[in-house]
């Protein structure tokens, strides 16, 4: 079944992509060329096959739980993009309804 | 030009170590390499003149107080663009890190640090590792030293063409799908993809977490070598390390031997799509190999045709929760106003570049409600599937081997906008990634038609890394006496 592009548009909004028409436009048939070729792996019969999540097996890794030391606040806020007393400076994330 | 360039990474280690040669000496010979040469070859983001010179003036300043110096003391390494580096920016050949200096240090550079190697500066790459020529780079494609219309393969096409360009010994590389393989065939050099979890990711900028694996350059397999074993062994900052010594590496490069060995020819590795070169140097190989005194045999791997669509699920899925963190909130770009999800999905539409948007959205669609049986749990059925044609495999024969790529390196442009073109170029290394085992590319050749290099790939169980180092010090020995010079000794892009 072909991917639409409404489809492509919605994986943007999912995705967090502000995408241009022009770039839908681009890569809805893309999206769907290497979707169509990767669905080959829907044709190995692996009815009872266990799935690997990583190859070395390893579950449940802990290290020991001793202080060390972390970022300073200026360290951490280094690279931000607006900073005010000494914490990350975001756009407001609840919108009125 | 220095004749300090054309000297392998151990030959400076010693000379340092002699007094013969300081590391002053040795990073301003390269360093003025890279600015005699970098403009055509595109091999660096950011080359920190002042930072290695103090590194060196160190190493230096211990040697003449009797300090102990570490392995590589002097050797200037060219780090790919996504290990984090305290003062020197890290960019990931993105757009969306431009001008980001990290706040803290990758594990493998620290102990490249200390093991008193040059951190010379940092390498192109494909955006966030996405891609098999540096051309998904936001900053524009390096060139391959052998002919500068050409790409050098990627994704750390940059540290490969550093190396084959003697604008430094050595460069590490991170190899997810096949981004140290490639390249390193593609150029004409060694590189090699150890054991998952053998070499740490603390500090690695997160492509697909399950697969990557940082790993060592050389145009020796004894340099390789020598790199992979400063930066390897048990991080606990990394909860996949695997707690367990560095396979002996160093001592398999110094002792090339293939007498006896069982070497099985991935038969599901050849024919259509495989460059006629390509496959007539791998029978060259082939040939010395058995001269050698090797048994070879051919195995087949049936559900090897299944790990690349296997991978461009299982990859993106990876990408597209990794690069959920790249949202213009904490680091990074921040483009647009608004409520914080209209900034997010701005700064994401501006930042990332045709690939990492293709990715994260084939990512989500694959992990998508109602599709995530179908894709993502199928793919990693396969991947269960592929590790046991190893483990078949590797109850018949000591090594496997390959190409490690169908074709030599092709034109910068010609596969751009074509990405399952694009996504061949990964197809005989993806196996290796998606079973964590451990696999080397060393050249072995020109292809007569187009006088580019060729590799052998040869991949070995988890943990049995010095076997491939084994295989490849031997078809270097042999195949450099053929010649009678190191191959690159052919390479006449840059002159």
């Amino acid at each position: 079944m072909p991917i639409t592009r409404d489809e492509v548009a919605h994986l943007a909004r999912l995705s967090r992509l502000a995408l241009s028409d022009e770039e839908l436009d681009h890569l809805a048939p893309q999206l769907d060329q290497i979707i169509s070729s990767v669905a080959q792996v829907q044709e190995v019969a692996a009815d009872g096959i266990p799935q690997t999540t990583h190859a070395t097996g390893l579950v449940n890794v802990y290290r020991a739980d001793e202080p060390v030391h972390c970022l300073t606040p200026e360290q951490a806020l280094s690279g931000a993009p607006a900073v005010e007393l000494q914490r990350f400076k975001v756009p407001r994330i609840l919108v009125e309804e | 030009m220095s004749e300090l360039i054309k000297k392998s990474a151990a030959e400076l280690a010693a000379a340092v170590a002699a007094g013969e040669a300081s590391a002053v000496e040795i990073a301003t010979a390269h360093l003025d390499r890279i600015a005699a040469v970098d403009d055509k070859v595109r091999a660096f983001l950011h080359v920190a003149t002042d930072d290695a010179l103090a590194q060196a003036r160190e190493v230096d300043r211990k040697r003449a107080a009797g300090e102990p110096l570490g392995a590589l003391a002097g050797v200037p390494v060219a780090v790919k663009d996504l290990f984090t580096t305290i003062g020197m920016p890290t960019t990931c050949g993105s757009k969306i890190l431009e001008g980001w200096v990290p706040p803290y240090e990758s594990t493998v550079t620290q102990r490249l640090r200390g093991a008193g190697a040059v951190l010379i500066g940092k390498a192109n790459m494909d955006e966030f590792a996405m891609g098999s020529s540096t051309e998904n780079s936001g900053y524009g494609p390096s060139r391959n030293p052998w002919n500068l219309a050409k790409v050098p393969g990627g994704s750390s096409g940059g540290s490969a063409a550093a190396v084959a360009a003697f604008e430094a010994p050595l460069a590490i590389g991170t190899d997810t799908g096949g981004s140290i393989r490639q390249p390193a065939s593609l150029c004409g050099i060694v590189g090699t993809k150890p054991t998952y979890g053998g070499s740490s990711r603390y500090g690695v900028v997160a492509f697909a977490s399950s697969l990557d694996t940082p790993g060592p350059f050389g145009r020796t397999v004894l340099d390789a070598a020598l790199l992979h074993a400063a930066m390897s062994g048990h991080d606990p900052m990394d909860s996949t390390s695997i707690d367990a010594p560095v396979p002996p590496v160093v001592e398999a490069a110094r002792h090339g031997d293939v007498a006896g060995l069982r070497i099985g020819i991935v038969s599901e590795f050849s024919g259509d799509g495989y460059q006629p070169g390509v496959m007539s140097r791998f029978a060259e190989a082939v040939e010395l190999l058995e001269r050698l005194g090797a048994k070879v045999t051919e195995i087949s791997c049936p559900h090897f045709k299944y790990a690349l669509p296997a991978y461009y699920l299982i990859g993106p899925s990876e990408v597209s929760s990794n690069l959920a963190r790249f949202d213009g909130m904490r680091y990074g770009l921040r483009v647009g106003g608004g409520s914080a999800e209209e900034v997010m999905a701005a700064t994401r539409a501006a930042g990332f570049g045709a690939e990492a948007k293709r990715r994260i959205m084939l990512g989500t669609y694959a992990l998508s409600s109602g599709y995530y049986d179908a894709y993502y749990g199928k793919a990693q059925q396969v991947r269960t599937l592929i590790i046991r044609d190893f483990e078949a495999a590797f109850g018949q024969v000591d090594v496997l081997i390959s190409p490690p790529t169908p074709t030599t390196a092709f034109d910068i442009g010609e596969r751009a906008d074509d990405p399952l073109a694009m996504y061949l170029a990964d197809l005989c290394t993806i196996p290796s990634n998606l079973a964590g085992n451990a696999a080397i590319s060393v050249p072995i050749g020109l292809a007569p038609e187009n006088g580019l290099p060729v590799g052998l790939q040869v991949m070995a169980p988890p943990l049995a890394d010095d076997r491939v180092y084994r295989v490849a010090a031997a078809v270097e020995a042999a195949f450099t006496e053929r010649w009678g010079h190191p191959l690159l000794a052919e390479a006449k892009g840059l002159s």
